[in-house]
């Protein structure tokens, strides 16, 4: 186990060299001088001069990578052109954002489309089943800008129950600490800002965990299927164990393994960011700031956000991974 | 909590009635002249008084004085010199302030830390006396020496301050100032500290908007020991003097401020607590005000206009104009260096159907450059009137009858060009209609920036946005043959209207550059380098019970006055 570990995260070298190599150079196939569209229409000839020679573009590009591999390797994620602002120090709050989030979402995506799924396979062809897999076939193909929406005029605007945007009531800042408000909150003793944090994470976490629950509840049911009608199940049952007992215990835990898969995939597209929900409610995560990167030409800010995304999502790919034989035995490397 | 705040929106809608007529009123008076000099402090505050009296007969103040002010995207720095986006200077205007300051809708210039000047040796000197007992939000004095201190970091690219190794640009003063110290066209010579509250500028030319200069936003004080304290981190500790000290800033989400207790003006601020809200969709922004969860929302969707109009709890506040949306001909293609060409098909556009189509109605039809309220404005201009007909006929005429082009499209969305795609379909359809044939390019922003000042293009569409109500800053930069290759993408030369620019931009008084900038008017008008085509008004939308909140056409205004009634 430990010398598989090893080995799977030499693997990663290459691929965090090849990941650096791509990002690198989708920043160059975009057209336009980079400085000019960072100036836009009123800027002088001079000030773009002056702009170019700032940021090195005058450099042959193997010069401007290896100063940015460079950089990496010493923790620096360059600085951001438009704030001025170190990228490493600035980029951690809207990853922070993005994790919070996330967590909530595939929590819940987890328990509501796991149990779904099972009772679903359990009562096969009942009313629940249909209409849990009609919910879940909605759920995949429903456009998540629409969803937000829907929810903010019925919950926010109709209703006032929960709030329609930020992390937290903006009259009342959160003291930061680690940037994950839920744990912030309650470290500066604050239980009032926590459940108004966690408030704010009920609308968009919905929203985000919606699609992943679908996506969940009907792996989990194609699988537990398979492993209900699998011979050692007949066999417990026969032993007169309760059925709850057979479903959960002796059931699921063979069907676990490509749920797993699915939670994974889904944890690590959710932190790359889901621009769509971070935009509809204003949640200052790793997704919109890349975005936004992408709109002001900020360079080094879309480098290093892209890697930093794609390195989590190779993480948690290897995470997955080591899971696997820990939750299987019978999976050998 | 939200039932309470929805109870009180309510209730202040009612009471609450009455003030937003005036308040409407308010928005739409016309300022005929914005740089008429205003040396008198007293009647300024008189009339702010008697409008704040008219907010409180409607409604009394309520008790959380909390504002929270909705926008589309993040403060870029709030280091204000070093970066020129709108959403950066809302917020520092808040928290600091210039030498000189405009009137709350209109560029007219008055006093701001300076209570008064002179200007001597024909423009060449100008001496501030400024106001005592200011004290910037850390507890130090405002002086005359963190004047000179704040002009020479920005003039000095070598100064302590100017953080030129952190990245930091003061591209602003350059243009304001003709450039940095030691470049040729730099006209500030030297500041001189008269005594403690006493501070002259010595210029080595005269500068028509140096006056207009002192009130922007860009040059504002900061406090020469923050600088100390926080060195080139000062653009995320802002320290001025402004009503709203500096509180917190997380960043794509909220900056929040809040009243400064010390702050020179009796009773002001009115709010105890200001704050700046990211929200990035424009839906979730305008439901975010319905809710009653924000007070203010920039940025309305042109399309939502009309079904906000009469809704119960909101109100709708428009800001002047401030810049122009227009076609430019390439005068170094032909047949576009044929005036009687670009006058025919400035007889082509639309203006009033695009208005209504693109702009919600929200938008003037353009004759000129320069927006209206602009020093110099010449209203006596006749503008080419929308004649399909005489389109057609004054093209054959020139010979060019079914004419052929290129209608080269902006990429990209700009507030004196909401939907520029459709903008160009518009168009397209107008062109048709007098036998000629657009062809719409459109291509990446950057790129197509760089090809538009190149001269690749045949009709482009694109617009300029003004920053301190000087002329100049329109004409210097679009017309005037000394911009090509850069904003003059019209490849417009005209020795009579740069000479006429020239004198109007050095000149310092006012009636001589009123009759220049006319006279200019003229000749461009009669050469038709491009068709103007709007003025687009910016339309934001509120609760009821904002009170004595005035948009100003700068894009933003201190909330000095603003306060929230019950």
């Amino acid at each position: 186990m430990l010398a598989y570990t090893i080995r799977r995260l030499l693997m990663l070298v290459p691929v965090l060299i090849g990941m650096s190599l791509i990002t690198f150079s989708i920043i160059h196939l975009i057209p336009g001088n980079p400085a000019q569209t960072i100036l836009g229409e009123q800027a002088t000839p001079q000030a773009i001069a002056q702009l170019e020679e700032q940021l090195g573009l005058n450099e042959p590009y193997l010069i401007q990578y290896f100063d940015y591999v460079g950089g990496l390797l010493q923790g620096d994620l360059g600085q951001s052109l438009r704030t001025n602002a170190d990228i490493s120090r600035e980029i951690w709050p809207f990853l922070a954002a993005t994790i919070e989030l996330t967590i909530f979402a595939m929590v819940f995506a987890v328990i509501v489309g796991v149990n779904a799924g099972i009772v679903s396979a359990w009562k096969q062809n009942s009313l629940f089943d249909y209409t849990a897999m009609l919910i879940a076939l909605i759920g995949v193909s429903m456009p998540i800008f629409w969803l937000g929406l829907m929810q903010q005029w019925i919950f926010a605007q109709e209703l006032g129950w929960l709030p329609a945007f930020g992390r937290s009531n903006p009259r009342d800042p959160v003291e930061t600490v680690t940037n994950f408000y839920l744990i912030d909150t309650l470290l500066s003793g604050r239980p009032d800002q926590f459940w108004n944090s966690f408030r704010h994470l009920v609308l968009p976490g919905l929203a985000l965990g919606t699609i992943p629950m679908a996506i969940i509840a009907r792996m989990t049911r194609s699988s537990m299927l398979e492993v209900l009608r699998s011979d050692y199940i007949r066999t417990v049952e026969a032993k007169g164990i309760h059925q709850m007992t057979v479903v959960y215990r002796h059931g699921f835990k063979n069907a676990v393994i490509p749920v797993l898969t699915v939670v994974g995939l889904q944890t690590g597209t959710l932190l790359g960011g889901a621009i769509l929900t971070e935009t509809i409610f204003s949640w200052p995560g790793i997704g919109r700031y890349v975005f936004d990167a992408i709109g002001n030409r900020d360079y080094p800010v879309i480098q290093s956000g892209i890697l930093v995304i794609a390195t989590m999502f190779v993480f948690i790919n290897l995470i997955v991974d080591l899971l696997y034989s820990y939750i299987d035995p019978r999976i050998k490397y | 909590m939200k039932k309470a705040l929805f109870l009180s929106i309510a209730a202040g809608t009612v009471l609450t009635f009455t003030a937003c007529g005036d308040n409407g009123d308010t928005n739409n008076t016309e300022t005929d002249n914005n740089a008429a000099e205003t040396d008198n402090n007293a009647a300024e505050t008189n009339n702010n008084e008697a409008g704040n009296e008219d907010g409180e007969e409607a409604a009394q103040p309520a008790e959380d004085q909390t504002l929270i002010y909705a926008r589309g995207g993040d403060s870029v720095s709030l280091d204000y010199a070093s970066v020129t986006d709108g959403e950066s200077s809302r917020v520092t205007q808040q928290i600091y302030e210039s030498l000189l300051s405009f009137d709350e809708d209109s560029f007219e210039i008055g006093p701001g830390l300076a209570e008064d000047w002179e200007v001597e040796d024909d423009g060449l000197r100008y001496v501030f006396q400024l106001r005592e007992g200011v004290t910037f939000h850390d507890g130090t004095e405002f002086n005359a020496e963190a004047v000179k201190l704040n002009f020479e970091r920005w003039a000095d690219p070598d100064h302590e301050y100017h953080f030129a190794d952190e990245g930091y640009a003061y591209s602003v003063y350059g243009t304001q100032f003709g450039g940095f110290e030691g470049d040729d066209g730099h006209v500030i010579e030297e500041i001189n500290v008269l005594d403690d509250h006493e501070v002259e500028f010595v210029l080595n030319e005269t500068l028509g908007s140096f006056i207009q200069n002192m009130g922007m936003s860009y040059f504002a004080m900061t406090s020469p020991a923050a600088f100390e304290e926080y060195g080139s981190a000062i653009n995320e500790n802002p320290v001025g003097t402004g009503p709203f000290q500096f509180v917190s800033w997380s960043k794509d989400d909220s900056i929040v401020l809040e009243k400064y207790e010390d702050y020179w003006q009796e009773d002001l601020p009115k709010l105890d607590q200001v704050i700046f809200q990211v929200i990035p969709d424009n839906s979730a922004r305008l439901t975010s005000l319905r809710s009653g969860e924000i007070d203010i929302m920039d940025g309305l969707n042109p399309d939502d206009i009309d079904a906000l109009e009469g809704e119960e709890g909101i109100q709708m506040f428009e800001r002047a104009t401030n810049n122009i949306g227009y076609l430019g001909f390439n005068e170094d293609k032909e047949p576009f260096d044929d005036p009687e060409v670009r006058r025919a098909l400035n007889h082509a556009i639309d203006k009033e159907g695009l208005i209504s189509l693109l702009y919600a109605g929200m938008a003037e039809p353009a004759k000129n450059l320069i927006p209206p309220d602009y020093l110099g404005y010449n209203d006596d201009i006749d503008p080419y009137e929308y004649d399909p007909e005489l389109a057609e006929q004054m093209l054959d005429d020139a010979g060019h009858a079914g004419l052929e082009i290129d209608l080269w499209t902006m990429p990209v969305a700009r507030p004196y060009m909401p939907d520029p795609e459709r903008a160009a379909e518009v168009m397209q359809a107008n062109f048709a209609d007098i036998g000629v044939t657009a062809n719409i390019v459109s291509m990446e922003w950057a790129t197509y920036l760089e090809q538009t000042e190149a001269g690749e293009h045949d009709l482009f569409m694109l617009g300029w946005s003004g920053v301190n109500g000087d002329p100049d800053y329109f004409f210097g930069n679009l017309l005037h043959s000394d911009a090509i290759p850069g904003g003059n993408r019209n490849f417009y030369r005209s020795d009579e209207v740069d000479s006429l620019l020239d004198q109007a931009k050095t000149s310092i008084d006012e009636d001589e550059r009123v009759e220049l900038y006319e006279e200019a008017q003229e000749i461009i008008h009669e050469d038709a380098p491009m068709i103007p085509l709007v003025h687009s008004i910016p339309v934001l939308a509120g609760s009821e019970n904002v009170q004595n909140y005035v948009p100003h056409p700068q894009t933003s205004e201190p909330l000095t006055e603003v306060e929230i009634s019950e």
